[in-house]
């Protein structure tokens, strides 16, 4: 049926990259370059009464120390989120209240990376160090302020009260849950908690800047929001933005971490006010410290259900560890309630309160899943805890209960991203299928059996096994909220340049809209010059997040490639000597349709068609720009179904098999979608077992390297299969809605169940560390 | 100080100071597809063959490479000549961002090159000092696979 999607298409980029021919941020070097370092905060919590720069500032090669002494204190967020943003204006680029350990106290601007490093250490800084919130429990109660007269103000009108160290307040109600809560006959309640997490995309944040021949500032980063990188910088160095251009190269993985506007300021003050490039790179360990996490969260579910399982009643109470900044506070909370809550969407009496608090820890920000992993790790639990109390099968009783097309979920309406939501129908879904084929190809059944505490395997054995599953969806862009667009030109060789604000980070949205317009014009990829993103020549993105660029920018091709169609399908016409309704386009030719009484089969290439409307006749250039938002964001679905072996002795699970299914509509691109759902699957289990933030007790963070942090490696993954089970979303591109986020979430619930299975008892904590798990197998059940 | 080494095949004289590691240097003078994932010897972002033999070029001292033969990606292949291994990374999607590319590929080519049917538990090990995000590994995986059983049917080197 499709030419050009569903097909494992090699990256238009893949040669590039393996023979490390693409440019990075960091790979651009310029002439006269400044060097830029920064000294970060060795407090939790402090003001700084005084720098003294007069040492560094007359060391040889060093040019500029930046600092709050002489960077105007305007407040912005970080978050780099449509405009204007329900992240709160908390943040200074340098102020004098260091607020966590890695916080930005000045920046060195030097002739080298040397001195600007050696620079920092001669900068003395008289701190005055004041008491730190370090559990995010306490944050709310406290009578440390972490935002203390600062001028902190939320953009949008939403709740936020600095008094009390609330940067974000979530609170919705769908039928009346305290009611049916109590009046249930069984009831639940349990609290979680998921951990601070690292990105680590593999290239460390970095931004260049220089002035170009014109005297405007040309800044290359990397960023997954360009458009939004240019705006907060116009707000922050006070230069319009008519004078800024903003250039995505190569980006080396985000994940949300990239989604932050952290160093483009800063390099962008330098090279203003000193007229020369300037450079900025962190070092692995200002990545793990200072850039953004995940947000680490407690959440406290409650359900009332019947003695058959039907749930009545569910409550899901969030707190979110924002850290010392709000950057995606409220967002990130919202979407533990509206990615998780509508899956079960017969529930009558729904129930979601969340508050984002302060602390002086790392600062939590846009990451893969963006709250719904943090949900889903409890969500899935409970369910299962439903399953087992009801003597349901869980794969049945998702299959009964969850969200179906046709349906809705009054969730959709009553979250939104700092305001209301967008009530929208489920039209796309393979769940069922998802559930069948995931429980066929996992032995789902057969290992249930097999498997469980009193089995005659597990009984008595050092080694339990056991087998869970997760249920999951997420979201395809922010309705109304997110818009994309697109640039397509003919060139006369019958190519064609399409220019998106769209952001490859590593993706492959590049290939993906390519073969979009592929598809619409019957032509091959490589018939296309894709250029992302670069603000000077690419129109408006929101940007690569929110599971948003294969739907929604995906959808602004689509329709782009259609007006293009229509013009070359005019000019074909006119060429032929016929009329338009004769016409039809195939394989980079238009011809005369099989249908078409008309004598004249001719056809003409579509070659031909741009060097005639260049040079020949009624001259015009093929172009088209077309934007496009979305009025619903249709949810992605997946499950996840997990084997694992539990060492009693030594407290270590280790995955045996992980089989997940997704539903993400049409995969554009298989081998991509795949991918994607590999690495997030990997991602998921690394996060699961491992990733976590160790702290002192000042707040600093300890296992700041790679090597401490203990992120998977190749060694350590498990079998694992994907299966891509087509479902067709009508509003997206060719069928398609989203797979980046959705596949991190499956992790932590599947595993805890598998442990569930495999010796009775519960896991509420992540990471699942040995230590943890010896302490949950000594616990009484 | 100035060392001398040869680089992808050609004699190179640089200008150095004696603290620099080798990658600061290759990256200073143009060798950008090396590239710098951690600096502390743990991502392998920066693996190039020294003498054939894979090493992290953050933690080698520039200095010491004076007239030893270094390899990065490009002197395994280019963009207009790749190396099969390259050319079966990119059919298998086994890139997605490319940051770790390089790495993985010196990795991968110095695994064949001295064993060309690796077992998967070689495979993972040769790749242990590599990290990816994006990947989840699977398909870089698959790539090293697919590219030893090409290797031994074409009877031929990692060359």
């Amino acid at each position: 049926m499709f030419k050009y999607i569903k097909k494992p298409i090699e990256k238009i980029d893949g040669l590039a990259l393996v023979t490390g021919n693409e440019k990075y941020t960091d790979d651009f070097y310029f002439e006269n370059m400044l060097h830029i370092s920064i000294l970060h905060s060795g407090y939790a919590h402090a003001k700084i009464e005084d720098i003294d720069d007069s040492t560094a500032l007359r060391m040889p090669g060093v040019v500029d120390v930046l600092s709050y002494k002489n960077v105007k204190q305007i407040l912005y967020t970080t978050a780099g989120q449509g405009y204007p943003e329900p992240s709160p204006y908390d943040t200074v680029l340098f102020g004098n209240v260091m607020r966590f350990v890695g916080d930005n106290v000045c920046a060195v601007a030097a002739e080298t990376k040397e001195i600007a490093d050696s620079a920092l250490k001669k900068i003395k800084v008289k701190y005055k160090r004041l008491k730190p919130i370090l559990h995010f429990e306490e944050s709310e109660n406290s009578k440390i302020i972490i935002h203390k007269d600062d001028g902190a103000f939320p953009k949008i009108p939403v709740y936020y009260d600095a008094s009390k160290n609330l940067a974000a307040k979530v609170e919705a109600e769908v039928g009346n849950f305290e009611e049916a809560f109590q009046n249930s006959e069984n009831k639940i309640e349990q609290t979680f908690f998921t951990q601070y997490a690292s990105h680590c995309a593999l290239e460390p944040h970095a931004a260049v800047s220089y002035i170009d021949t014109r005297g405007r500032l040309v800044i290359i980063s990397t960023t997954q929001v360009p458009f939004h990188v240019r705006r907060i910088v116009s707000h922050i160095a006070e230069i319009p933005i008519s004078k800024i251009r903003v250039i995505k190269p190569r980006i080396g993985g985000g994940f949300g971490g990239k989604q932050e506007v952290l160093l483009e300021p800063i390099v962008a003050l330098v090279t203003w006010k000193t007229k020369r490039p300037a450079k900025l790179v962190y070092s692995r360990k200002e990545v793990f410290k200072s850039s953004r996490t995940r947000h680490e969260y407690r959440t406290i579910f409650k359900v009332g259900f019947q003695k058959d399982g039907k749930i009545n009643a569910m409550h899901l109470d969030a707190l979110e560890n924002s850290g010392a900044y709000g950057s995606h506070a409220l967002t990130v909370l919202s979407n533990a309630g509206s990615k998780t809550l509508p899956l079960l969407n017969k529930i009558e009496n729904l129930k979601f309160t969340g508050k984002g608090v302060y602390t002086n820890l790392p600062c939590g920000g846009a990451y893969r899943g963006y709250g719904a992993t943090e949900a889903y790790f409890g969500f899935g639990q409970v369910v299962d805890m439903v399953c087992e109390a009801s003597g349901n099968d869980i794969i049945e009783y998702y299959k009964k209960w969850a969200i179906k097309s046709g349906e809705t979920s009054p969730i959709f309406k009553a979250l939104g991203e700092g305001k209301e939501g967008v009530a929208m129908t489920v039209t796309s879904t393979s769940l069922n299928e998802c559930l069948e084929v995931g429980a066929r190809e996992s032995g789902w059944y057969e290992k249930k059996k097999l498997y469980g505490v009193n089995s005659t395997l597990n009984k008595n054995n050092r080694y339990k096994r056991g087998i869970g599953m997760a249920d999951l969806m997420q979201g395809s862009a922010i309705p109304e909220i997110d818009m994309a667009s697109a640039y397509i030109k003919m060139n006369d060789d019958g190519s064609f340049n399409l220019n998106v604000g769209a952001t490859d980070l590593g993706t492959g949205s590049d290939t993906i809209l390519a073969q979009i317009a592929s598809e619409v014009l019957d032509t091959p990829v490589d018939k296309f010059i894709v250029t992302s993103s670069d603000t000077d020549f690419t129109p408006f993105d929101t940007g690569a997040y929110a599971s948003s660029t294969t739907y929604l920018s995906g959808q602004a091709v689509l329709k782009c490639a259609k007006q293009i169609k229509e013009q070359i399908l005019k000019v074909g016409a006119e060429m032929l000597g016929v009329s338009l309704d004769e016409v039809d386009i195939l394989d980079s030719n238009v011809v005369v349709k099989p249908s078409s009484n008309n004598e004249n089969k001719g056809e003409v290439s579509y070659q031909d068609i741009c060097s005639y409307s260049f040079y020949q006749n009624n001259q015009f250039q093929i172009q088209a720009a077309v934007s496009h938002v979305s009025p619903k964001s249709p949810p992605p679905f997946a499950v996840h179904f997990v084997e694992i072996e539990v060492d009693t002795f030594t407290g270590i699970i280790k995955v045996l098999n992980y089989v997940a299914t997704v539903d993400c509509g049409t995969p554009i691109n298989t081998t991509l979608a795949e991918g994607q759902a590999e690495g997030a699957i990997v991602n998921g289990i690394s996060y699961a077992l491992f990733e976590n933030y160790y702290f002192s007790n000042h707040g600093k963070m300890l296992n700041d390297t790679f090597g401490k942090y203990g992120m998977y490696t190749a060694a350590d993954i498990p079998p694992i299969k994907v299966h891509l089970i087509d479902s067709y979303e009508e509003t997206g591109p060719f069928g398609a809605k989203s797979i980046s986020e959705i596949n991190i979430n499956g992790a932590l619930p599947a595993i805890a169940n598998a442990f569930y299975n495999a010796t009775g008892k519960r896991l509420y904590k992540a990471p699942f560390s040995p230590e943890y798990v010896l302490k949950i197998l000594k616990s009484n059940p | 100080m100035k060392i001398s080494f040869n680089i992808n095949n050609q004699n190179r004289e640089l200008e150095l100071n004696p603290n620099q590691t080798l990658l600061t240097v290759l990256r200073n003078n143009g060798f950008t597809e090396v590239k710098c994932g951690c600096n502390e010897g743990e991502c392998g972002a920066c693996l190039v063959l020294l003498d054939d033999k894979a090493v992290n070029s953050c933690q080698v001292l520039a200095m010491s490479v004076q007239n030893k033969k270094i390899k990065t990606v490009k002197g395994i292949g280019t963009l207009h000549n790749p190396n099969l291994i390259q050319k079966i990374f990119a059919g298998t999607g086994a890139d997605q961002c490319g940051f770790c590319s390089p790495g993985m590929i010196v990795a991968s080519y110095s695994l064949l090159k001295e064993n060309s049917s690796p077992s998967d538990s070689e495979i993972l090990e040769g790749l242990d000092g590599n990290l990816c995000r994006c990947t989840g590994y699977i398909k870089i995986i698959e790539a090293v696979r697919r590219s030893s059983s090409v290797l031994l049917k074409n009877n031929v080197e990692a060359e």
